[in-house]
């Protein structure tokens, strides 16, 4: 199972802004190892964000994205306490799902 | 590179409030901003998180945590404690600096063989290393403490001198030693500055911004590591994880950074 994200959500104004970061490995599909085999794409394909339940990111990611990636994001709205989730799903059906509160 | 390349593509589309900058200046200037900006989003910090998990789960034979650990200020301190490593260790005889420490701890602790302990001290993806995790963990900790390691005692002494010996020590088939590289001002290699580790800055800048994730590999690597690279760059035979010599260098290096304000787990290109 991946490792877990870490994710700061905080409240500046009527903005939340939220980072995270990702541990995953994001290989591009296009190297090759020690024996010339090509290493298989391997990426963080589809990430959502929800606040109290509602979808406040949608995105669509490809290889061409780093190494245990990092995000960063506003929305408008939000409150101290409130629950902020991240999501992602990768190209071989891996997902991990997690939480923050706002502060 | 690749990897570099893909990382700053990944600035340039998800971290907007930070400007890729591309401005005329030195290879160093340029690297010291690429490092800034990627500051805010360390993924040192999944090594530390994965790290403090692994100080407070039981594992071992003897199914117990590490949060029991003296790491030199007493069991269960951990804040400010790698500021004052290595040091002498009454109950092992020794000194010792924060690796040796902790497989101390998970031999002592844990009931983990000695050799099942020094086991994979680098880590890769897919063999992900306990000791590194610890580390990043135990180290951030320190942040913002000024590097305080003690010489008082003669075993502390003496490690210090023997640290001191191998940086001068010359040998290998290019008869280099540390101070060929890293005994003067305004040296490079291929594109890297070299850091004077016999001046005050480079002695405090050297020690005290490892453990680092490194970009070009992906992964966090230790102060550990970093001697272990060297030793392979000055082509010397490997440098036995925890060993005596290990220990050594690390004392000298460590407290020549002695003032400096601890600020790792770091990035680095
Ligand atoms: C052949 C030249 C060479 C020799 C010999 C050498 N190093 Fe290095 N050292 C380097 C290079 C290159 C770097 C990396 C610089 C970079 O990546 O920006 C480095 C980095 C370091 C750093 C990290 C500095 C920082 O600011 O991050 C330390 C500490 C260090 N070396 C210690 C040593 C010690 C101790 C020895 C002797 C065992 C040694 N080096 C021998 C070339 C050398």
């Amino acid at each position: 199972m991946a490792d877990p994200m870490k994710i700061r959500a905080n409240l500046a104004g009527d903005t939340t802004e939220v980072k995270v970061l990702m541990s995953h490995e994001m290989e591009t599909g296009q190297r090759k190892d020690a024996q010339g085999k090509v290493i298989p794409a391997w990426f963080i394909q589809n990430v959502t964000a929800t606040w109290n339940g509602k979808t406040v990111l949608s995105a669509e990611w490809g290889p061409a994205i780093a190494k245990n990636p990092f995000l960063s994001f506003r929305f408008k709205g939000g409150a101290r306490g409130d629950k902020v989730q991240v999501n992602w799903v990768d190209n071989r059906g891996d997902k991990r799902s997690d939480e923050a509160t706002i502060a | 590179m690749r990897q570099r390349i893909r990382a700053a593509v990944a600035v340039a589309g998800f971290a907007c409030a930070v400007p890729l900058a591309l401005a005329q200046g030195s290879a160093t200037e340029e690297i010291e901003k690429y490092r800034q900006a990627l500051q805010d989003g360390n993924p040192a910090d999944l090594w530390e998180m994965r790290g403090e998990g692994l100080w407070r789960t039981p594992a071992g034979p003897k199914k117990a945590t590490l949060e029991q650990c003296d790491l030199g200020k007493g069991p269960g301190v951990v804040k400010g404690a790698y500021a004052e490593l290595p040091r002498y260790f009454a109950d092992a005889g020794r000194v010792m600096d924060l690796e040796t420490r902790l497989v101390w701890c998970r031999v002592t602790l844990q009931g983990l063989s000695e050799a099942d302990a020094k086991k994979n001290p680098y880590g890769s993806s897919n063999r992900k290393s306990d000791n590194e995790a610890l580390v990043a963990y135990v180290t951030s900790q320190s942040r913002g403490i000024p590097m305080n390691v003690r010489l008082d005692n003669p075993q502390m002494k003496e490690a210090f001198a023997l640290g001191e010996k191998i940086f001068y020590f010359r040998g290998g088939p290019h008869d280099f030693a540390c101070a060929t590289c890293h005994g003067e001002d305004g040296k490079r290699i291929r594109l890297q500055d070299l850091p004077n580790l016999t001046a005050k800055a480079g002695a405090q800048k050297g020690y005290s911004t490892w453990p680092a994730y490194r970009v070009s590999q992906g992964e966090l690597r230790t102060f550990q590591w970093r001697l272990n690279d060297c030793f392979r760059q000055q082509r010397f035979p490997e440098l036995e994880f925890a060993s005596p010599a290990s220990i050594a260098l690390t004392t000298f290096l460590a407290y020549n950074a002695n003032g400096a304000p601890f600020d790792a787990p770091a990035i680095k290109r």
